[in-house]
């Protein structure tokens, strides 16, 4: 009770009290001193700064006192960053401590000397590192293995210098299994930063290693090994079943994670295994259990359990198609709960079960929480499209739903019941007279153009179909878009199926969209009807009236790459977003595509080639495949995709994730189906896309500044902007004027799919309002591990844009040089292979004129764009520069120069697995070498 | 893996706030209080993504716990280890309240320091974690060599839950075997959905390091003995008994999860279950059936809405077990509509009470014996609304304690062998218990 005293609410450390405190930290009695530092870490806790105690804290280091050193140990973590010199002094105490004799404090030593973010500490860490790593109690190899992947987290290269990862790979054999499972969660987070290291080097002989670990180590050691497996691809089917084998007893363990790592990796080794082997059926029926026990955790784990369910029902099935009852939902359910209940319910429906499903439902309609009642309601709709047999009784259900009059749930069940017309055509129209009485109580937009359509679709069965459409007519411009589009065609489809009673009502319906609409797609879906029943009333009827294609069972279901990625990834936080990691990951980490792996055939050879470790981490140093294509467009890693529509009320918030939503969402799907470019290159064909050619260069590569987006497209937003590449790192520097009268604010940026994969790798930095007349310069580093889509040009971009007023979309083009990495330099034997492996028709010859540059001038230029010579050759007066490029996904150009004196044209050959990309190479050359 | 780990009470003030990784600012803490404690809405998720960073969190009473990172973390080990901080929490200072917390920061820190590093959970038991994180400070100074190294190869060993040299005079165990029976049943009597889920919690007071081996009606162990002809397991059981004797022989377990104690490629291959237990109280084993379930009381609601402004409710429960054992502390809760005005209950047993806070007439009886009935009528007047909206008719749900076990699960043996010390499985008293409790127990009206 007496510490309660530390909490009394001070907005900030008066100087009174710091000096108080100061004085206290200085006392010479020890208890005083004690007092004074958990006064300290209190107004730490609260967010107070008391930075300016920090030498007289130290101080109190020196002491024998353990929970004391604990103390000063806490604050120095928090503080040492902004004191960096002062934190020199604790250099020493850390050092001794690493000696003590007792391997708790020099295990609590080396634990907190790795959390001190200090580059100059780094330095004296790495001595008492090496030792702890070696040390004799396994209680300080434990912690010291932890300590190199927090060393790795500041400073990679000296972890690498210093050989620590050796270390660390050697704990793996370890006689402890709490050090084995440390050392394995630090490789795999340091490996996740490496994705082509083959750090872990996961062979038949370690994964033999952690099989055993797994046995003995802590419930979060076994998550730790799990995980790791994960990652492993077996060589054959047998190498896979006996670790499915050896996985499973751990579907008993008590703590859910385990289950669900273990559950991860069986998902994942399943795939090997031939589908007739017994071993494949008994090890689906012991999947079930585990699963369903799951649910009887607290409702957070249950949340988390469900929605990996929600993947593995998808992705198989068969486990737990008898199920079904577990999935009901409990009347004191959390809501979220109760959400992911009902979807997984929707997934399991079938003709077995359907009655009781049904039934359910029904009782969940009437519950209090108006999502879950819309989403009950919509279930129905689902269940009648999935099982042909229970549509009628859904139909039947939904109609008593209506006659509860409860406003939300008629909207919602009318919105349904327009895709069971849609499913099954001239079955259930006999209902519409119950919808049509419910006409004036919908206030919903999705409901109101549900209801018109149905009204449009079924004119000639409706008696007073031109009353019903007029009525919504009169307040038109007030409507949203959905309903006045709904409505616009509803009219038009009446006027061609009782052409003598509504020609007055479709002319008013056609100037109100025509005439009075500010809506670009209402006035041309308007003009285009106008023009169709003008010209020709029989083609009109043909295009309007036009047989409908039935609409799919599942709506819902997760794209089938994006599954079998978050399967791989279940237990984590992607299979909780049902988003791959990249989509919510900054940085290199995690995004690395995962995929299942393919079925073994007879022949288990594909892992012996590759030297016995699993094909997928064997080290490239060419690429190797025969496809060019997929080689540029690095198809070898798992497709990237788009996930699908994210159910609306998972209840999930990823703010500021999906900031242009159905903006890029479209604007994917049309370069997915048409790919305008491809087909008349540089010919945009969509209107709203602006080209804008380059000619401009600069001697260092980066393109001058080009206007991107013209104010007067953009209403009012210029944006203009050129490319850059720091430090390994590729900026796109963005200029935004605002030449409209009002402040913009909310800017965001994404980028559709392109050549290689750029995509931003932070939010566009725009913090203050942009006000009229105001420019802002902002620097958008960006990342390569972004969607893949082949776009042509090559190297053109399509960005959007956003703010508080609209999506604006434009090209550009970016210079490939951007891509060229720094560790470009092959070594000259590899070289030579490469040159002589790559066929002679990938060879591409190019001039370059004009250029007075001696070669080893130009040499050390093109060195400044990363374009590295290997080796020079003079023959016959003519020098032959060979010179090797890397591009950021990992494809060699390899080129060769020859230069003779005097003369100022230049010939460059230029080699590549991926010819695509040798124009662009050349045009860099051309751009280093003229300026 | 976890970026911070941060402590809120009821305001969102930040009791504890304890970051891992670089990656995680001081903003992190402010964000969650802001879009999460202080959010108008009820909580739609425990997790929440706020500017790519994603919050897990828990609520004991009113005090949120908070999980933060910015990696594609183990979601099930987030939670997971929130829970396990909780119970280390709960075991070090008892209930997790603001004032204990705010009495105790010293040692949370103390304890966050050692059971997560970089934000990977370590050792987590508090059997181990009571030997050298303790209040006393100065600790470290007065052991010895060897008590180090006991302690450190403890928290790091393969048997971290139990720390060596336990020694009790009097060797005695105590099992309770605890069910939560659940049930949805449809207002016409049909069961819509019902399951055990049972834990079997052990107090174990032994000496040394004794390997124990737990046994229990099991179907697929008594079917396979009785194919192989050993028989004598099931004749030794000396803990059987606990309550009626006519029950089935066997029962199908649908699936069971151990504490970490116990072997589980031992359990997987020959389905024995074989540990070498923590000291003091534990959960040894938890598991869920699912058939031949025994439902120790049935509801019959029926009600009948009279005009627009009067309901009638009639409910009668049957127990359902041999006459001999008694349940006790019986309720059962009847939902009403929003708009009663009055209530009159008439019930032939126990105490019924309309609570107009509660929106239900909670009706107690204190015990009742197996194979008994009983009723309770009651009439409810309602205030006319305009409200279209049909009452929802929430299920009538009910508690109770029955002294045996729904599932029908029997102990069969527990053997202790401890072969360093002179004594053996005969010396140690064994207690068991089972206990029934209602999970949730609802029928439809």
């Amino acid at each position: 009770k007496v510490l309660l005293k530390y909490f009394t609410p001070l907005p900030t450390c008066t100087v009174g009290e710091i000096f108080e405190l100061k004085a206290e930290l200085n006392s010479d009695k020890k208890e005083k001193k004690k007092e004074a530092v958990k006064k300290v870490i209190a107004s730490m806790t609260v967010g107070k700064d008391v930075s300016a105690l920090f030498p007289d804290v130290v101080n109190c280091m020196q002491t024998d006192n353990l929970e004391l050193k604990k103390l000063v140990y806490l604050y120095l973590m928090n503080y040492a960053k902004s004191q960096p010199d002062m934190a020199i002094m604790a250099v020493n105490t850390f050092v001794k401590d690493c000696e003590d004799a007792n391997p708790l404090i020099r295990a609590l030593a080396v634990r907190t000397m790795g959390c001190i973010r200090v580059d100059k500490i780094t330095e004296y860490l790495c001595e008492p590192l090496r030792k702890c790593l070696k040390d004799e109690d396994p209680y300080v190899r434990k912690t010291a293995a932890v300590c190199v992947a927090k060393l790795h987290d500041i400073n990679a290269q000296l972890v690498e210098d210093q050989g620590f990862l050796d270390t660390l790979k050697d704990l793996i054999s370890d006689s402890n299994p709490m050090v084995v499972a440390n050392a394995v969660a630090a490789l795999s987070e340091i490996a996740e930063s490496h994705p082509n290291s083959n750090l872990l080097d996961l062979n038949p002989q370690s994964i033999n290693k952690l099989l055993t670990a797994l046995n003995e180590c802590t419930e979060w050691g076994q998550i730790f090994i799990l995980d790791c497996l994960a990652n492993y691809t077996p060589r054959d089917d047998r190498e896979s079943q006996s670790i499915c084998e050896r996985v499973t007893p751990r579907l008993s363990h008590a703590n859910s994670a385990v289950v669900l790592s273990a559950v991860k990796v069986l998902m994942k080794f399943m795939e090997m295994l031939p589908k007739d082997l017994d071993y494949y059926s008994t090890l689906l029926k012991k999947l079930a259990p585990p699963l369903v026990t799951l649910l009887s955790a607290e409702p957070e784990l249950q949340y988390v359990a469900l929605r990996n369910i929600n993947l593995i029902v998808q992705k198989r099935p068969e486990i737990l198609k008898h199920e079904m009852k577990v999935f009901f939902v409990k009347y004191n359910d959390p809501i979220y709960v109760k959400l992911e209940k009902l979807d997984i319910m929707i997934r399991l429906a079938s003709q077995a079960n359907i009655a009781q499903v049904l039934a359910e439902l029904k009782e969940y309609a009437t519950e209090v929480d108006v999502d879950f009642v819309r989403k009950a309601v919509r279930a129905i709709g689902r269940c009648a499209i999935k099982v042909e047999q229970s549509a009628e009784r859904c139909v039947s259900t939904l109609l008593d739903l209506i006659q509860t009059k409860v406003n939300y749930v008629v909207q919602e069940a009318i919105v349904v019941i327009k895709d069971i017309f849609r499913k099954y055509p001239n079955k259930y129209e006999s209902v519409i007279a119950t919808l049509c009485e419910n006409l004036d109580s919908l206030d919903e937009p999705e409901a109101r153009a549900a209801m018109i359509w149905i009204v449009g679709e079924y004119a000639e069965r409706i008696d007073n179909a031109d009353e019903l459409l007029e009525s919504f007519l009169e307040g038109f411009h007030d409507e949203s878009t959905q309903v006045q589009l709904q409505l616009l065609t509803a009219i038009v489809k009446l006027f061609l199926k009782k052409p003598t009673e509504t020609q007055e009502l479709v002319q008013q319906v056609l100037s109100l969209a025509t005439q009075d609409s500010d809506n670009p797609d209402l006035r041309d879906r308007g003009y285009i009807y106008w023009r169709l029943l003008s010209t020709d009333p029989v083609a009109a009827k043909e295009v309007v009236l036009a047989e409908k294609p039935l609409i799919s069972e599942e709506t819902d279901l997760i794209e089938p790459t994006l599954l079998e990625e978050l399967i791989c990834h279940i237990g984590t936080l992607a299979s909780v977003y049902h988003k791959p990691p990249s989509a919510f990951v900054e940085g290199s980490r995690g995004v690395m595509h995962k995929r299942l792996p393919a079925q073994s055939t007879e022949s288990p050879d594909v892992g012996t080639a590759a030297g016995g470790s699993a094909p997928e981490a064997a080290p490239s140093i060419i690429p190797s495949q025969g496809d060019l294509l997929g080689d540029l467009l690095n198809l070898d890693m798992a497709p990237p995709t788009t996930s699908g529509p994210p159910p609306p009320t998972t209840g999930m918030q990823m703010g500021g994730m999906d900031l242009l939503g159905g903006g890029l969402d479209s604007l994917v799907g049309i370069s997915h189906s048409v790919d305008p470019y491809a087909a008349t290159p540089g010919q945009p064909v969509n209107p709203f896309w602006v080209k804008w050619s380059l000619q401009t260069r600069r001697s260092d590569g980066v393109l001058s500044l080009q206007v991107w987006l013209p104010a007067m497209k953009a209403k009012g937003l210029e944006i203009s902007g050129t490319f850059a590449r720091r430090a390994g790192v590729i900026q796109m520097e963005l200029i935004l004027t605002n030449k409209a009268m009002s402040v913009m604010t909310d800017f965001a940026i994404q980028f559709n799919r392109n050549s290689f994969g750029l995509a931003p790798a932070g939010p566009l930095q725009v913090l203050t309002p942009l006000g009229p007349n105001q420019t802002i310069e902002v620097s958008l580093p960006l990342s390569t591990v972004g969607p893949v889509m082949k776009m042509d040009p090559l190297n053109n971009l399509q960005v959007a844009v956003k703010n508080n007023i609209d999506v604006f979309y434009f090209s550009c083009q970016y210079p490939i040089s951007m891509l060229f990495v720094e560790d470009g330099k092959m070594e000259r034997q590899v070289f030579l292979a490469t040159w002589k492996d790559i066929p002679n028709d990938n060879e591409s010859q190019f001039q370059i004129k004009d250029c007075h540059l001696n070669s080893d001038a130009a040499s050390s230029k093109l060195q400044g764009s990363n374009i590295f010579t290997i080796a020079k050759r003079t023959v016959e007066g003519q020098d032959m520069l060979y010179m090797s490029i890397k591009l950021s996904n990992g494809i060699w150009v390899l080129a060769e120069l020859r230069v003779q004196a005097g003369n100022p044209n230049y010939t460059i050959s230029l080699k590549c697995r991926a010819p695509e990309v040798s124009q662009c190479v050349f045009q860099c050359y051309e751009a280093v070498l003229k300026n | 893996m976890i970026g911070g780990l941060f402590i809120y009470n009821h305001k969102g003030e930040v009791l504890i706030s304890r970051v891992y990784r670089d990656d995680i600012g001081r903003n992190a803490v402010d964000a969650f209080r802001v879009n999460v404690i202080h959010a108008r809405q009820q909580v739609r998720s425990p997790v929440t993504n706020i500017a790519r960073t994603s919050f897990f969190h828990v609520k004991r009473s009113n005090i949120w716990l908070a999980a933060v990172t910015k990696q594609n973390v183990n979601a099930a080990m987030v939670f997971e280890f929130l829970y396990k901080m909780c119970d280390v929490m709960a075991s070090y200072f008892g209930k997790i309240s603001e004032e204990n917390i705010k009495n105790n920061f010293v040692l949370i820190y103390e304890l966050l320091d050692e059971i997560l590093d970089f934000g990977y959970p370590q050792n987590s038991e508090t059997g181990s974690l009571k030997t050298f994180i303790t209040q006393q400070g100065i600790k470290g100074q007065h052991q010895t060599k060897e008590e180090q190294s006991q302690i450190t190869s403890q928290v790091t060993g393969q048997i971290g839950w139990r720390r060596e040299g336990i020694k009790y005079r009097r060797n005695e165990l105590f099992l309770d075997v605890l069910e939560s029976v659940n049930l949805l049943m449809s207002p016409q009597g049909q069961v819509l959905s019902a399951h055990v889920s049972g834990r079997v919690v052990m107090k174990s007071y032994l000496s040394g390091m004794p390997e124990c081996k737990f046994g229990m009606n099991d179907k697929i162990i008594i079917d396979k003995a009785g194919k192989g002809g050993v028989t004598n397991e099931a004749g030794k059981s000396d803990l059987g008994g606990g309550g009626s004797t006519s029950g089935k022989q066997s029962i199908a377990i649908d699936d069971c999860t151990f504490n970490q104690c116990v072997r589980l490629s031992k359990f997987d291959s020959e389905r024995s279950i074989s540990f070498i237990p923590p000291d003091g109280e534990y959960e040894l084993m938890r598991y869920r059936t699912t058939k031949d379930i025994i439902l120790p009381f049935r509801v019959i609601p029926l009600v009948r809405e009279v005009g627009r402004t009067k309901l009638e409710v009639k409910v009668v429960i049957k127990s359902n077990f041999k006459p001999s054992l008694l349940a006790q502390k019986i309720e059962v809760r009847i939902p009403t509509p929003l708009n009663t005005s009055g209530v009159q209950v008439i019930c032939m047993k126990g105490k019924a009470k309309y609570k107009a806070s509660e929106n239900a007439i909670v009706w107690k009886i204190k015990r009742m014996a197996g194979m008994k009935e009983s009723q309770i009528s009651a009439e409810i007047e309602l205030l006319p609304t305009n409200d279209k909206k049909k009452w929802a008719r929430p299920p009538i749900s009910m508690n109770f304690e029955v002294p045996f076990a729904p599932s029908g699960l029997k102990v069969r043996y527990l053997k202790v062998f401890e072969s360093k010390l002179n004594y053996s499985d005969h010396d140690v008293i064994k207690w068991v218990r089972y206990i029934g409790r209602s999970g949730i127990y609802e029928t439809r009206c």
